[in-house]
């Protein structure tokens, strides 16, 4: 690792004098001459002079991060190491590692002097940006998919409502029901366009109608979030989407808003009240948990499936939503729920946030492996089969990587698709 | 090398054009960067990124909103901005083209883009002018351009994917039809950034000329033939469609 | 000062192109009028002169002039029109005459009309402007003007003739030209030939992005047409150039031109105007097509497509 960057250089010193005082070694006395590595400390102060990034100066080295940090377990990686780069000639702006973090927060957790890479991560990419550095070729499609079309897949936004089509169920339009209604539904831009995705907002659809909740969706209104794609570094691109959305919420009545994902979650609930947006947000999770006993006379058939639940890092360690989609699973009769062996707190990152979505062919180039390739494998090793999760990006990353790695046999469902089987007994 | 690209900030046409007097009715109308003009930054972005060198932006500020045109420019690449304070929104081509010749001259320009027309061109476009004024030699209709030492070679389009190719020792006007790739996109927050940061350098008008042309009337044209409507909800106007092209036989 | 027009023709492939004829025509027209003469001038070689309604006809050739050169054909132009000095220089709004006229009236210190639809008798210009949403009527100052004709603008036959052309060499040195022709570029291949096509739907800037195009192919597909565009779409890097109709792109002449999206610049309406049934759809009410199609809609293009697409 210290050879790494050119500035590593390790020097004997002969004489160490400290205050006027020569402490050198000496050849008789018990210890020998220490080695002291000469290292720059400009590197680490570019980081931590940008705004929201001083906490990397914070870094005493202590290790904690890297052996959580779901990147150095499919490659060389974590906070530490970064800061340990940067003392040795890395500028990180320009390196390859600035777009290998996903946010996942799981360094920040255990990190003794509050390094919060959540925050210097999108820092320093936006710096890069704004300097007009390496930004991985994908990411940039992302963001000017997600500024011309309102979505990083750069689906056209007429076809944003297009989905409700294989819901089979009423999805109503806030626009043409021209009424208040208890739930607005931010259906979000994966569960949208993507076939994996459509499937759970069908599910989710299914759902709500049973429960016969009021709730609308914005349709053709309706545009992404781009919280990924500020921790991304745009949060230009992000405050422009923002500003659209908050407007676009604002323009009609409704109580309580529900999202299908945790990045949306994170945006809405946590983000946006600093410009000016507070009002209810929570996940479907959560929103559902609260319907189990409605709920759970309308799961009719069983779902005979050894299930393991991956938390989704901005749902888990972002948002303190662990319980809810535990609940609901367990409702689910004939489910037999296993744990991975990385849960909860210290769950493992599917490599979706941050960017990493939109940057799995840079990734694939500086890692072993993909991280949802590691996760895909840890559920498989519970003797699973069927990996459950809560968040749109992950469906197709994780079925993308249980093929990869062999594990067919484990099927990746969205809970609300789980749910949606056992009430329906398809 | 240095690079100027001379812009033009035109009244919008993606809405309806309101008339006063014998003119565009400027203060209704939203005015944008001549489309063309979006191409000929690329290009010469692209022509930077190729042979180096630095990117000028120069254009007339007409209703004095020029300035989110020139950021977005330099967000894109170019590395000056200047603005001719015009304040004249009805300033035709000829006097832009002699207030940007009489700016570009202290320039040492090597090469000079132009978006090749505009829709409000009436006395013709600002890229052969500006050759003729600072005695350049004037390529239109490029949608390629390649800089070697003291010479570009460009490709001219005529017509239907027939062209032709040419050698022009520099300095050259160029006015370009298309960029060899479609204008990139400039981070948003690369924008803002630069909104906050940039200095626009702003220059006074130099330099008189007129198009010799006395706007006699400006009207929207007179209808001589207009089209069937078909109304009703889009599905109706899809039917009606659909029924009319199956009685031609052409579906 | 004369009463006398001059008219730049001009030729490709050994073929004068219609505009050429048109202001032809039009200035014989004008200059019998004035009671001056119409003078056709043809620069450049490998084209028979002789075939122009004009009063006279001037055909230079020289080896630096046989293919189209825009300083040296500026040059002779200049030369010329300084030895006749002409009540009016018609050239052709074209990919040609686009980078002569604006010149030579900066160069000259001349009014210049561009988008000429017209001329009066009185030397009014009636100009497109603005795309084709406005109509302006100018009038030159002095006693030299320069008009950039539209093509189409005129009746073609009325300059069609046989007056014999007086050869002559270049009027100026065109020893040392900083600009040289290299090669002329042919159509890249491959793709369908959009003016041999019986039906096409064509998609403008409305089309709004890539990811919209497939609703046009797949909306064409339906009813065994090809899909053609605009210049922007082109430009924007939707479609390959082989599809794009319009001065700049090729001149079709269907039985079927759908257009979804497209305001019909003059620049467009050049390429598609003799189609033999044109059906416009936009949002704007007031888009210059309207006043060109058979048929039009003031309607969404997504929802009429996928409509259209349910219908058939």
């Amino acid at each position: 690792m210290a050879q790494k960057y050119e500035k590593a250089i390790a020097i004997e010193k002969d004489n160490i004098v400290v205050d006027g005082i020569d402490v050198s070694g000496h050849w008789n006395r018990m210890f020998e001459q220490r080695v002291i590595t000469e290292y720059t400390p400009e590197l680490i102060e570019k980081i931590a002079d940008i705004p929201n990034a001083e906490s990397f100066a914070n870094c005493y080295q202590c290790a904690k991060c890297v052996a959580v940090c779901p990147v150095d377990v499919v490659g060389n990686y974590g906070p530490r190491k970064l800061y340990r780069y940067a003392q040795t000639g890395m500028d990180l702006t320009e390196a390859p590692e600035l777009w290998l973090c996903t946010t996942c927060a799981n360094c920040l957790r255990v990190c003794p002097k509050e390094v919060n890479m959540v925050k210097i991560m999108p820092a320093a990419r936006e710096q890069a940006i704004l300097d007009g550095k390496f930004v991985p070729n994908e990411l940039q499609q992302a963001f000017e998919n997600t500024a011309k079309s309102g979505n990083p897949l750069g689906q056209p936004q007429r076809k944003r409502d297009a989905w409700i089509q294989s819901a089979g169920v009423p999805v109503p339009i806030i626009k043409d029901l021209g009424r208040k209604v208890n739930v607005l539904w931010y259906v979000g831009s994966y569960p949208s366009y993507h076939p994996r995705g459509i499937d759970a907002a069908a599910a989710a659809a299914r759902i709500f109608n049973a429960l016969g909740i009021d709730f609308a969706i914005l349709g053709k209104e309706e545009k992404d979030d781009a919280d990924s794609q500020r921790l991304a570094g745009e949060k230009g691109l992000f405050e422009m989407m923002t500003e659209q959305n908050i407007e676009t919420f604002n323009k009609y009545e409704w109580d309580e808003m529900v999202v299908t994902g945790p990045h949306e979650l994170n945006a809405f609930k946590n983000v946006y009240p600093k410009y000016g947006f507070e009002r209810p947000v929570v996940h479907y999770s959560t929103f559902l948990a609260r319907y189990l006993d409605q709920l759970k006379p309308l799961l009719q058939h069983s779902v005979e499936k050894k299930i393991t639940y991956h938390d989704p890092c901005y749902l888990g360690r972002h948002n303190g939503e662990y319980e809810a989609p535990r609940k609901l699973l367990e409702a689910i009769p004939g489910v037999e729920l296993v744990e991975m062996q990385r849960n909860r707190e210290n769950g493992y990152c599917c490599g979706g946030g941050g960017g990493g979505m939109w940057m799995d062919s840079f990734t694939a180039k500086h890692t072993t492996m993909r991280l949802s390739e590691k996760r895909a494998m840890e559920a498989a090793s519970t003797g699973a089969n069927v990996l459950a999760v809560a968040c749109p990006f992950e469906v197709s990353r994780f079925t993308d990587a249980v093929k990869s790695t062999g594990n067919e046999h484990v099927d990746v469902l969205d809970i609300l698709e789980l749910l949606d089987k056992s009430m329906r007994g398809e | 090398m240095n690079i100027v690209v001379a812009i033009k900030h035109i009244p919008s046409i993606a809405d309806d054009l309101p008339v006063s007097g014998n003119t565009v009715d400027f203060d209704s109308v939203d005015f944008v960067l001549n489309e063309f003009d979006e191409q000929s930054i690329e290009q010469a972005v692209l022509v930077k990124e190729a042979v180096g060198g630095t990117v000028t932006v120069v254009g007339v500020d007409m209703i004095g909103e020029l300035d989110a045109v020139l950021h977005l420019a330099l967000a894109k690449g170019a590395d000056k901005a200047v603005k001719i304070t015009g304040d004249d929104p009805a300033a035709d081509s000829h006097t832009q083209a002699k207030w940007l010749s009489e700016a570009i001259k202290g320039m040492s320009a090597d090469i000079i883009f132009a978006g090749v027309q505009a829709s409000n061109d009436l006395d013709g476009q600002i890229g052969p002018m500006l050759a003729a004024y600072l005695d350049m030699p004037y390529i239109g209709g490029v949608s390629s351009v390649e800089v070697a030492g003291d010479s570009a070679t460009v490709n001219k389009e005529f017509a239907g994917g027939v062209g032709a190719k040419y050698e022009v020792s520099l300095p050259m006007v160029v006015g370009v039809q298309a960029s060899v790739k479609p204008p990139r996109y400039a981070p948003v927050s690369k924008v803002r950034q630069v909104a906050q940061t940039a200095t626009i350098e702003k220059v006074a008008p130099s330099g008189e000329v007129s198009s010799g042309l006395t706007m006699k009337k400006m009207a929207p044209p007179v209808v001589t033939g207009h089209a069937e409507m078909i109304e009703g909800s889009s599905k109706e106007v899809a039917a009606k469609i659909v029924e009319l092209l199956k009685s031609k036989g052409l579906a | 000062m004369s009463n006398d027009i001059l008219v730049i023709t001009e030729h490709m492939d050994g073929k004068f192109s219609d505009v050429s004829f048109e202001m032809v025509g039009k200035a014989k027209e004008l200059a019998n009028a004035w009671g001056g003469q119409s003078i056709a001038v043809v620069v450049g070689g490998g084209v028979s002169s002789n075939v122009f309604a004009s009063d006279s006809t001037i055909h230079v050739d020289d080896a630096a002039l046989s293919n189209f050169n825009p300083e040296a054909y500026g040059k002779v132009i200049e030369a010329l029109v300084k030895e006749k000095s002409p009540k009016v220089v018609m050239f052709g709004w074209t990919a040609t005459g686009m980078d002569l006229a604006a010149w030579l009236s900066a160069k000259l210190g001349v009014p210049c009309a561009a988008y000429v639809k017209n001329i009066g008798a009185d030397m009014t210009m009636s100009c497109q402007a603005y795309g084709g949403k406005m109509s302006a009527d100018v009038s030159p100052e002095g006693d030299m003007a320069i008009a950039a004709c539209l093509a189409g603008s005129f009746p073609v036959e009325a300059g069609q003739g046989s007056t014999a052309a007086t050869t002559m060499a270049s009027p100026v040195d065109l020893g040392s030209l900083k600009v040289k022709f290299v090669e002329a570029i042919k159509p890249a291949g491959g793709d369908v030939d959009i003016t041999s096509q019986v039906k096409l739907v064509s998609i403008g800037r409305g089309i709004g992005g890539k990811e919209n195009v497939e609703l046009a192919e797949e909306l064409a597909g339906k009813i065994g047409a090809t899909v053609s565009c605009s210049r922007p779409v082109v430009d924007a890097g939707w479609l390959p150039r082989t599809r794009q109709v319009g001065k700049s792109g090729l001149k079709v002449k269907p039985k079927l031109y759908l257009m979804l999206g497209i305001s019909g610049a003059p620049e467009h309406l050049e390429g598609m105007k003799s189609a033999e049934l044109i059906i416009a759809v936009n949002t704007d009410k007031k888009a210059p097509i309207f006043n060109v199609a058979h048929y039009g809609a003031t309607a969404d293009l997504f929802e009429v497509a996928e409509a259209m697409l349910e219908l058939l």
